[in-house]
């Protein structure tokens, strides 16, 4: 992301009954009690070569995440930690941190029966069973705990048809030439501030190949838990679809309630080959903080996605409601003539939360064309931000870009905010861009409650509807995860 | 109790915001009776029914208010409407995404929920809801699009008049629904709502023509000016309304006129 200025329009409510005032508590605050093994606090080279080692890690790659480190620490004292962003938050010391924590297990896990019950039970009260005869079905789910994959279900199933699906540990090991091919080429460790730290000292996440011609049968999805306390996450995922292939992806976060601020520095990068097609969604519900913003997840993540072919097809859909901080803004590069990029988003804030999010779209190639819906819900002090990049470039010949985004408020103490941001370098071009602001009225409200709905229901309903062009984008299972979330989410924020 | 009115409205005094508007309001509304009121622009009819629905921002200043014997006031609006009180909106608000199948159906279930009724699932409701559409002459996609988005004045109206036939509401207040409407829906709308007339029902219809009261005939009329009533009659008193205007009420033996901002220019209108 470069540095913009901020422009464009800005919103608050002004009066209004509705008043934001207490959320429900978080429903996966719990913390698994396991034995663990961590790396001392700090960050320095040390902790870098560290973590390879504790991984077994070929030199190519202890070498590519010492590059990383030293362009880290170069941007450091350059400044170049990213400050143009509409959040507010104390500045991050990144010596007093975890950077390597994982539940103390067997070396090598054969099967299920090797991985601690505790953990088991953990992905279970998440609602993520791993249990062979409890999986879901039609999902075949990798389990990332703190810096760890600790288990992938479905894995023999989708190798049959030739799919890779597994840690990304594991992908190192198993699969050293796909990953070296492709790690950093959509997003490079000297991409952005936080891009070069996850590059430096990542320690899992998950990795997906898809090969020519197939279509993945089930939705992958990973669920990233964070358990231990004052420690960073830093996965990384992969996912290569090869020409022709398809593959819905899905990923899920939660986070225990903890008084401290963490850290989490993802990056995912997709790639897509010719008229390959990948689906990429997220419920994104890490520990937002308490009423009063003590606590929460700092959620600062590039997700990056390169259609390379032609008539390829990247698809992001985002649900965001936990977080403290959400520094998020899932891209396409559009390489590959007429190919087509896709974001969906809803995000929102109650509370003390804040959101700057959005996507960027670069068409290079021709006929490209790309679609933005974002929808963002504000409550309580709640602030957020739309940030926006479309970019044609010379010779994107009539490539198009439609842009929607919608904000609405409950309340008169928080905020939204747009910043779309365009650059047209071909005039065979076509750029849309529609924006809207509003509250929650209580002429809804009232109407709904005079229709006997109660006040919550109706709130929870109207905001679903206000997403519902972004929630019938996500698989059914996760659409309905979604609402409920939505409306857990605001519970309490009014009366 | 058995023969206590339905509604109790005792020396009502209530506002609007700032604006104090009803000024000491009696009526008794017995089951199966229909009382109209009418009124000039700014008499105080739609805060009359606001404050019988218990919309935020009006307020009970003093007086009493019994629906059923129960304090009215001490319930929120979604308990009013679940104890059976509905108010078919002047300018009912949209709700973009949810679809009025949705909408219509979940109200439904939460006041079948309080009279200890099974809920309604998707079928049977939708073969309901198919009855009670015919008797509005409402076109099928009205339940497939989001609530009354885009809908024309009609559409909203007869969209309301559904909703008060699938809730049957003990007391169903109607707040203009005759305006901007022509006479052919005006008579199927009337049609609905006089469905709905029983023993067990009480209906107030607020309106400022005496037209609609051609459809729907009312057993009382009152007149509303400055936020109280100043004349009840019978039925015949809308047409003498319609005949005179609002302006001979200024002067009406036993008004005392302080006030006449509310009702200046207000005058005829047939």
């Amino acid at each position: 992301m470069s540095e913009p200025t901020p422009a464009g329009a800005q919103a608050r409510t002004e009066t209004g009954e509705i008043e934001s005032l207490a959320s429900r508590e978080y429903a996966y605050g719990f913390t698994t009690d396991i034995e663990q093994e961590r790396i001392p606090k700090g960050l320095s080279e040390e902790t870098v070569r560290l973590i390879s080692a504790k991984k077994q890690e070929p030199e190519w790659l202890l070498e590519w995440r010492l590059r990383a480190f030293a362009r880290f620490l170069q941007m450091q004292k350059q400044g170049h930690e990213p400050t143009w962003a509409k959040l507010r938050y104390p500045a991050i010391d990144y010596q007093d941190m975890f950077y390597y924590a994982a539940p103390k297990q067997k070396p090598k896990l054969d099967s299920l029966d090797d991985v601690d019950p505790e953990l088991l039970r953990t992905y279970e009260k998440l609602g993520i069973p791993l249990e062979e005869q409890k999986r879901l079905s039609g999902v075949a789910v990798d389990a990332v705990f703190d810096s760890v994959s600790v288990a992938t279900t479905y894995k023999a199933e989708l190798e049959k048809q030739g799919i890779l699906f597994c840690s990304f540990s594991e992908a190192v090991r198993e699969h050293p030439e796909l990953v070296r091919r492709y790690l950093g080429s959509v997003v490079p460790y000297s991409d952005n501030f936080f891009a070069a730290l996850n590059s430096a000292v990542f320690s899992d996440g998950s990795f997906a190949y898809i090969p020519k011609g197939v279509r993945c049968p089930m939705e992958l999805s990973t669920y990233f838990r964070i358990n231990a306390g004052e420690t960073g996450q830093f996965e990384r995922t992969l996912i290569v679809a090869e020409p022709g292939s398809k593959v819905s992806y899905l990923e899920g976060c939660t986070a225990p309630m903890r008084d401290e601020h963490q850290l989490h520095a993802a990056v995912v990068e997709l790639v897509a080959l010719d008229e390959a097609e990948i689906k990429y969604s997220t419920v994104q519900n890490w520990y937002p903080g308490d009423r009063e913003g003590r606590g929460g997840v700092y959620n600062f993540v590039t997700k990056r996605g390169a259609c390379r072919g032609v008539r390829s097809k990247i698809s992001w859909t985002q649900v965001e409601t936990g977080s403290a901080i959400t520094w998020k803004y899932p891209s396409c590069i559009l390489q590959g003539d007429e190919s087509v990029g896709e974001f969906y988003s809803v995000a929102l804030t109650n509370n003390r939360q804040q959101a700057d999010t959005g996507t960027k779209m670069i068409h290079l190639g021709r006929d490209t064309k790309s679609t933005i819906v974002s929808k963002g819900i504000s409550a309580g002090h709640g602030q957020q931000s739309y940030r926006g990049l479309v970019r044609m470039g010379p010779k994107a010949q009539r490539a198009r870009n439609y842009s929607q985004c919608d904000s609405l408020l409950l309340g008169d103490r928080c905020g939204a905010h747009t910043f779309p941001y365009l650059e047209v370098k071909n005039a065979s071009a076509t750029v849309e861009h529609e924006a809207t602001t509003s509250k929650i009225g209580e002429e809804q409200l009232f109407y709904c409650r005079q229709r006997g709905i109660s006040e919550e229901d109706a709130v929870s309903m109207i905001v679903n509807g206000f997403c519902r062009e972004v929630l019938r984008e996500l698989p059914m299972e996760f659409a309905v995860e979604a609402q409920k979330l939505l409306g857990v989410s605001l519970e309490g924020a009014v009366g | 109790m058995a023969d206590s009115p339905m509604l109790q409205i005792r020396k009502l005094h209530a506002r609007a915001g700032e604006a104090r508007i009803l000024r000491g309001i009696d009526l008794d509304i017995r089951a199966g009776e229909v009382h109209a009121i009418m009124g000039p622009n700014g008499s105080g009819k739609s805060t009359l029914a606001g404050v019988l629905a218990g919309r935020p921002g009006f307020e009970i200043e003093s007086g009493e208010l019994l629906f059923e014997g129960a304090e009215l006031a001490a319930l929120a609006p979604e308990e009013r409407a679940r104890e059976g009180i509905f108010l078919a909106f002047q300018y009912p608000a949209s709700i973009p995404g949810v679809t009025n199948n949705y909408f219509l159906r979940a109200s439904l279930n939460a006041i079948r929920e309080q009279r200890g009724q099974e809920p309604l699932d998707a079928m049977d409701f939708l073969e309901l809801a198919k009855q009670k559409m015919a008797q509005v002459e409402m076109p099928k996609e009205l339940m497939s699009r989001a609530v009354n988005e885009g809908f024309s004045g009609g559409e909203k109206k007869r969209n309301e008049v559904l909703q008060m036939l699938l809730l049957e509401p003990r007391l169903a207040i109607l707040d203009e629904t005759d305006s901007g409407l022509d006479i052919d829906a005006l008579r199927v709308l009337a049609q609905g709502v006089n469905a709905l007339r029983g023993p067990g029902r009480a209906l107030l219809v607020i309106t400022h023509y005496q037209r609609l009261l051609d459809y729907i005939v009312p057993d009382f009329v009152h007149v509303l000016s400055e936020g109280r009533i100043v004349l009840s009659g019978g039925k015949e008193l809308a047409h003498e309304l319609e005949k005179k205007g609002y302006g001979w009420l200024e002067i009406a033996p036993g008004e005392s006129g302080d006030s006449s901002e509310a009702s200046a220019g207000s005058g005829a209108q047939p």
